[in-house]
């Protein structure tokens, strides 16, 4: 980091006493912020100093990680330890949606919620056993490299180059939105303008050092998300039950759930119909859906192209196998500790909430209530005038808060409970700041992606193969502020349903990609023509799914055989069809989310969040029928495939650098 | 690029490859397992409580049992497919 050439091992070697010291420093610098709370600096400062703080950090890695080595900018010289490469990639992997969101989604769903634990953690199972050692050992930049010298060039490289695009830009326009969203919380700024700034954040850490300073800012993103993380749970862990291990705690909360929601069905504070019992599977996905949800998130893990890059930069395949453990370790910290912040929360909510008087509901819901972010009666929860107005207005409304009343943005569930157990505004701000570093850390290495992709393979690969370095590397940099401007523009729009395009970035990626890994890895007959129509046609199938039940859910269900999906809790249908298609808008195209039909329509009833679930198949099909049909690859490539599947020996692409 | 260091698969190549697929579908199947067979259970297995920490083991092991499971799988794999590599003496030098 300190030279701009590198190549020393004494960096590799000091790397552990280096991240040790900046844990430590960062761990003074909280102390000493609270030191300053208590002397009366008022909130808003510390605030920005917190944030102010981590992003100079992470900026001033990026300048000193900053490189003109085509290797270093692509695959940070391929020296990155197991350890870390596995830190990195928890912070690449962990989003904002992680960080803030998935709690969140626990309180509101119970169990199904879980599928995203499961799906967002078991897929790294598959990283290590199927794909990213074999990438690694074949030596490529980018997942279209290996595309196009397995399957014969630019056609496979262009196909691979838009399924990436496709699922990396919608994943990171969410990404600068949730940085929007914590910074504009957090200090006040106006939404838009957070979205530039946290943008500015990002570009400092990549723009210069491309992976080589992605890499080293993310192992420092993760330090402060995982402590912001563990922090208050810690905390009110130990408060609640004496024991510092909020995982093992959480049990007991979760039995006092259960007996409270008995409790509240019984004198009438809850009805049977609005109580979801926070244990009991499939009342908001079906079955179906459910397990769905659940293999599209893994096999879309294994087949987003910015978490595989991040294991082409370990020297050696044994390190990239140890790595996806550590990976997965590391980010195993955070997941499994998202399900004891919505059981601590609800527990909260549900005996401090409901049941009380408004005039005596816990004051810590006002602050999200002025936000907008929890509605009591229907209106902001304000204050306390503000709520007992609102609950009058109900006819027979007894002025004790029913569950019917309660409404909560899922964003407060980690953002508030801080202030749940009562912890000083240092600790809410440390919460911000790892937040942010999630929502950065990944923005990073998705924006890199992107870039990587259209500045190697495209314009260099495919347009000028005769371009030096120098102008290699400038249209990369180029190209990246490009495209994060252009995610940045995007996000500040504020698109509607922002949270369920990420999961259809896996599912994009799960289509696109999978088959065509895992055939090109594990089938040697495998064609260049076999694999590139498996590929369009696995993702064409996914994209008209999503586009179709969701733009256009009319047209779905009077030409392509549509029917309503089915409500998880009763097993009827989610929408009159008959009703809902004699509309006047029944038929409209590129409708609002609020449309009665959009993403309520499909086939088999599959949610459209699981439509790499009908892509997936279809390409691992045409590729097997195709490639049977057509001659036997050269063996020449046999032989390269063999080489990719033996660690020992040189990589089978090599670059000149 | 560099050339193949043999254009033909050796007994020893074959051998390394039919070992490492066996591994690979022994641990696929682990995968299955914890990532779904398991979870088909949940009713049944929400009713059994772990003494002590007071989690309904259906929801215990979503929550926290499979993601235990797939990070040993994953330490594990490395080491088994590291050995098979340098049974074969194909594993890359120290």
């Amino acid at each position: 980091m300190t030279t701009a050439t590198g190549g020393s091992s004494d960096f590799i070697k000091n790397l552990g006493k280096m991240y040790a010291t900046y844990t430590g420093t960062f761990l003074g610098f909280i102390i000493l912020l609270a030191v300053l709370e208590q002397v009366g600096v008022p909130n808003k400062i510390l605030g920005y100093l917190f944030v102010g703080f981590t992003i100079a950090v992470y900026a001033v890695i990026g300048v000193m990680s900053r490189t003109a080595e085509v290797s270093e900018y692509y695959v940070a010289g391929r020296r990155v330890p197991a350890l870390y490469n596995g830190m990195a990639t928890g912070a690449d992997w962990m989003s904002a949606a992680s960080f803030v969101g998935m709690a969140g989604t626990l309180f509101l769903l119970g169990y199904d919620g879980l599928a995203w634990v499961l799906g967002w953690t078991g897929g790294f199972v598959l990283v290590s056993i199927l794909i990213g050692p074999y990438l690694r050992k074949f030596g490529a930049y980018t997942v279209p490299d290996f595309m196009a010298f397995r399957f014969g060039g630019n056609t496979a490289r262009m196909v691979a180059v838009i399924v990436l695009v496709c699922c990396s830009f919608t994943y990171v326009t969410a990404q600068i939105f949730g940085t929007g969203i914590i910074a504009s919380r957090f200090l006040g700024m106006q939404f838009e303008v957070a979205v530039f700034a946290g943008l500015a954040g990002i570009l400092l850490c990549s723009m210069l050092g491309g992976m080589r300073a992605v890499t080293w800012t993310q192992i420092a993103q993760y330090i402060v998300l995982i402590i912001a993380y563990l922090t208050p749970i810690i905390i009110l862990s130990t408060k609640k039950y004496g024991i510092p291990i909020p995982e093992l705690t959480y049990g007991n909360a979760i039995a006092d759930i259960t007996a409270r929601e008995q409790q509240m069905l019984a004198t009438g504070l809850a009805t049977a119909a609005g109580l979801k019992p926070h244990i009991q599977p499939f009342i908001n996905y079906t079955p179906l859906n459910f397990f769905g949800i659940v293999i599209c998130m893994m096999i879309g893990t294994a087949s987003l192209p910015h978490i595989l890059m991040r294991y082409f930069t370990t020297p050696t395949v044994r390190e990239a196998r140890q790595s996806v453990a550590w990976s997965l370790l590391f980010i195993f910290l955070l997941y499994f500790s998202a399900p004891a912040y919505a059981a601590f929360s609800k527990l909260e909510v549900y005996t401090n909430i409901i049941g009380r008087d408004l005039t005596e509901v816990r004051p810590w819901m006002f602050t999200w209530g002025e936000l907008g972010l929890i509605q009591i009666c229907g209106k902001n929860a304000a204050s306390i005038d503000a709520i007992v107005a609102a609950c009058k207005a109900i006819a027979g409304h007894t002025g004790v808060v029913r569950l019917q009343d309660f409404v909560i943005n899922t964003d407060v569930i980690v953002l508030s409970t801080p202030e749940i157990a009562g912890l000083p505004y240092v600790i809410s701000g440390l919460v911000a700041a790892g937040g942010l570093a999630a929502a950065l850390s990944t923005a990073d290495g998705l924006l890199l992606a992107i870039a990587n992709a259209l500045s190697h393979d495209i314009y260099y690969k495919m347009v000028d193969p005769a371009a030096p370095t120098v102008r290699r590397l400038l249209v990369a940099r180029i190209l990246l502020l490009i495209v994060a401007v252009a995610a940045a523009y995007t996000a500040s729009t504020r698109p509607g349903d922002i949270l369920a395009m990420v999961g259809w970035a896996f599912s994009l990626a799960m289509a696109g990609n999978f088959p065509a890994l895992i055939m090109g890895v594990w089938w040697k007959r495998t064609t260049a023509v076999g694999a590139v129509s498996g590929m369009i046609a696995g993702f064409g199938l996914c994209v008209f799914y999503l586009v179709v039940t969701r733009y256009f859910p009319g047209a779905g269900v009077a030409y392509f055989g549509m029917s309503s999906l089915a409500n998880p809790a009763t097993g009827l249908p989610l929408v009159d069809l008959a009703k809902a298609m004699a509309a006047p808008n029944a038929m409209d195209s590129w409708v609002l989310v609020s449309h009665p039909l959009a993403s309520k329509v499909g086939w088999f009833g599959l949610n459209n969040i699981a439509a790499g679930l009908l892509g997936m198949p279809v390409g691992f099909l045409v590729i097997y029928v195709v490639s049977l049909m057509g001659k036997e690859p050269s063996k020449e490539m046999q032989a390269y495939v063999d080489e990719i599947r033996k660690p020992r020996g040189r990589t089978v692409l090599e670059e000149k650098t | 690029m560099s050339s193949p260091t043999n254009s033909t698969t050796n007994e020893n190549d074959k051998a390394h490859w039919d070992k490492t697929t066996r591994l690979m579908y022994m641990h696929l199947g682990a995968w299955f397992f914890f990532g779904y067979v398991v979870h088909f259970f949940v009713v049944p297995l929400n009713k059994i409580t772990i003494p002590i920490l007071n989690f309904p083991l259906g929801f215990y092991m979503a929550a926290q049992g499979s993601l235990i499971a797939f990070v040993v799988i994953l330490f594990l794999f490395a080491k088994q497919q590291d050995a098979i590599d340098r049974e074969f003496g194909v594993a890359e030098d120290e």
